[in-house]
């Protein structure tokens, strides 16, 4: 009896945060997944059409009951800004399906008896323009998908890269490694001797030096950001001191520019390269180096074979969680970059509530959220095995 | 000598590195004129002043409150009730463990993205309620943490104990388990309010135009017109941090002396 009470009891301590993460955490995240599948545009707004083009083979004559349940369906979406989502869809799909539209709704709209689309538009006779129609009503597509990596697929349906200037994604998402990649190269070039010292100092110094690493991470984000900004400036104090004591002429770009944007995320994300290397530093037994040196190993051999090795993980710890904070990184580029320095997490956030994009938001959501949850499993797991040791 | 002296110098400039950013501009919040920049002509209280008379500063200020003690709340009782269970012997204990700190690591616009379309659907967007919902998804990792670790703390005997003198379940957690918790609980409360504060990006996309907090508003303000007023906020955010971490210290010390044997 005792036993069953206590699951029971356990399950209603724990239940509530699960369904409130299910609920607003991990709903949203599937929201966003299903957003980058789903194409609902044309099926939603032409459901006869829809119906009509699914026992259609794609290769034979189009039949009459889907030019007549296209006409039928166009008749009946009078929502014009419906019919421009489909319109955008379709010619997305197929050049030339605007100028087509345009001059079929025209038409269907004038008539009032039984209409021939093959008269209105000779183009209605062409098998790609229904092949488009009969793509765009699939619920479920990988467009978006591919397009967030520059994919799309020809009119064959393979796999190709698009046009060379008609999408920047795949150079937004090397930027966002770059980005990344060089914030976690300098937070630790800097951190890990920092560590080194802070772990081979004592008292107050060491305090100090942690104090330092620590009160920067209590501080808001936006004011550390803020700070930046305002110091970053061509009239701010770095450039201010700069000129003054006349090691420059002019001051230097540095805001809304990558060095802006490097300078400002290696100081956000320092001190989570620092502590993890600090506290496997401090768990490394302190006669090691010495024993290392009496051994006859210079101070840097004895750095390379000894110290290196076990601060490994702490490093990679270090590393992972620096890196896998700065692919998501938002403020920052927003606030300190120009236009040529917005990572993804820019274009997502542009995608959504810029241009309402949900498809394209999704996709590239999608990818951000991919790389992140297999950097977090790759931590996990180092993690675990340095508390397990 | 020359290694001393290096060790010294890289030292004392990654100091100044992190902390330089954070002491230079405060004395520009009670700078008299409107740009941002040294030298300072004469010191005056215009932006605090500014902070607390501009519609939309004061508003703002107000909503940020609102919405942290709101999110103060609601995590601390989600907290407390998940790591409660997790202390017992849970079947998927390290699953739900992951799926529970997983909002620490997800990019924060992602998350936005969905949830701006999840309230949406559900038909309370733009409110305080979603705001503060949004707010407990990343908070809560923090508040559990904290709870968890003061748990792990606590001698399962003294609870023992005080079942076999008669006390109810419910009695031992408000009379034994949550006072000796009280510690990890306040430090969760607190990063809990710390994190809503400071937070931008959910709120960009959750909240409307009456939902708009401290942070949200310096965030605009950088981006359209930057004024002293900005740092003033800062300076607020900065003396509020010191004030919390004050605070943590107080608790954790009152309660590492009562720990501690007589």
């Amino acid at each position: 009896m005792n036993a069953f009470r206590r699951h029971t009891g356990t399950f209603a301590l724990v239940f509530p945060l699960t369904l409130f993460l299910g609920v607003f955490f991990i709903w949203p995240l599937l929201t966003v997944l299903q957003q980058a599948v789903s194409d609902p545009v044309v099926s939603k707004n032409l459901p006869r059409t829809t119906a009509a083009v699914s026992a259609w083979n794609i290769t034979s004559e189009p039949s009459d009951e889907m030019r007549t349940a296209l006409v039928d369906d166009l008749k009946s979406l009078d929502d014009d800004q419906k019919l421009g989502e489909v319109v955008r869809r379709l010619n997305s799909a197929q050049p030339g399906f605007r100028t087509l539209m345009r001059k079929t709704v025209a038409a269907v709209r004038d008539s009032t008896g039984p209409i021939s689309l093959a008269e209105i538009d000779a183009r209605w006779n062409d098998v790609a323009f229904w092949r488009a129609i009969a793509e765009a009503t699939e619920p479920y597509t990988d467009r978006n998908l591919l397009a967030a990596v520059d994919l799309q697929h020809d009119a064959s349906g393979a796999i190709v890269a698009m046009p060379a200037g008609e999408s920047a994604n795949q150079a937004i998402l090397l930027r966002t490694f770059a980005v990344a990649a060089v914030v976690t190269l300098a937070t630790c070039l800097i951190g890990l001797p920092y560590a080194m010292l802070a772990a081979a100092l004592s008292g107050w110094r060491r305090q100090l030096l942690l104090a330092a690493v620590l009160l920067p991470l209590w501080t808001s984000l936006l004011v550390r950001t803020a700070a930046w900004y305002i110091l970053l400036q061509d009239k701010g104090l770095i450039n201010s001191l700069l000129v003054s004591l006349g090691l420059l002429d002019s001051p230097l770009p540095l805001l809304f520019n990558r060095t802006g944007v490097v300078i400002a995320m290696t100081h956000v994300l320092l001190p989570f390269m620092v502590l993890p290397i600090y506290s496997v530093l401090i768990a490394i037994p302190r006669n090691l180096m010495p024993a290392a040196a009496s051994l006859g190993a210079s101070p840097i051999r004895a750095f390379l074979h000894i110290l290196l090795p076990l601060a490994l993980r702490g490093i990679a710890s270090g590393g992972l969680l620096v890196f896998m904070a700065a692919l998501g990184y938002y403020i920052t580029p927003a606030l300190i970059g120009g236009p040529k320095d917005q990572m993804i997490s820019s274009v997502i956030a542009f995608y959504a509530t810029g241009s309402a994009n949900w498809g394209m938001a999704g996709a590239l959501g999608m990818v951000l959220l991919a790389v992140t949850i297999v950097l977090y499993g790759v931590y996990g797991r180092l993690s675990m095995k340095t508390t397990g040791a | 000598m020359t290694i001393r002296l290096l060790k010294f110098l890289f030292g004392a400039a990654t100091v100044i590195f992190l902390l330089a950013p954070l002491l230079a501009i405060l004395p520009i919040a009670f700078t008299s004129s409107s740009f941002l920049a040294y030298p300072i002509p004469s010191f005056s209280d215009r932006w605090f002043a500014e902070l607390a008379t501009e519609d939309a500063w004061r508003r703002s200020i107000v909503n940020s409150l609102l919405i942290g003690a709101g999110t103060t709340l609601l995590s601390t009782v989600l907290g407390i009730l998940a790591a409660l269970a997790l202390r017992r012997r849970v079947v998927f204990a390290a699953a739900l463990r992951t799926i529970f700190l997983l909002p620490m690591v997800v990019p924060a616009v992602v998350l936005g993205v969905g949830l701006q379309i999840l309230f949406a659907g559900l038909g309370f967007p733009n409110t305080f309620a979603a705001v503060i919902v949004a707010h407990t998804v990343v908070a809560v990792p923090f508040v559990l943490v904290s709870i968890t670790a003061s748990l792990e703390g606590i001698d399962y005997r003294t609870e023992r104990a005080a079942a076999s003198l008669g006390a109810s379940p419910a009695k031992v957690f408000w009379k034994v388990t949550l006072p000796l918790a009280m510690p990890g609980v306040l430090s969760g409360a607190v990063l809990a309010f710390a994190t809503s504060l400071d937070e931008v990006v959910l709120t960009l996309f959750v909240a409307g135009p009456n939902q708009l907090t401290l942070a949200r508003q310096m965030f605009s303000s950088i981006r359209e017109n930057i004024s002293p007023a900005i740092v003033a906020a800062a300076f607020l955010f900065i003396v509020g941090t010191i004030f919390l971490g004050g605070l943590l210290a107080v608790v954790h010390r009152r309660a590492a002396r009562s720990a501690a044997p007589a």
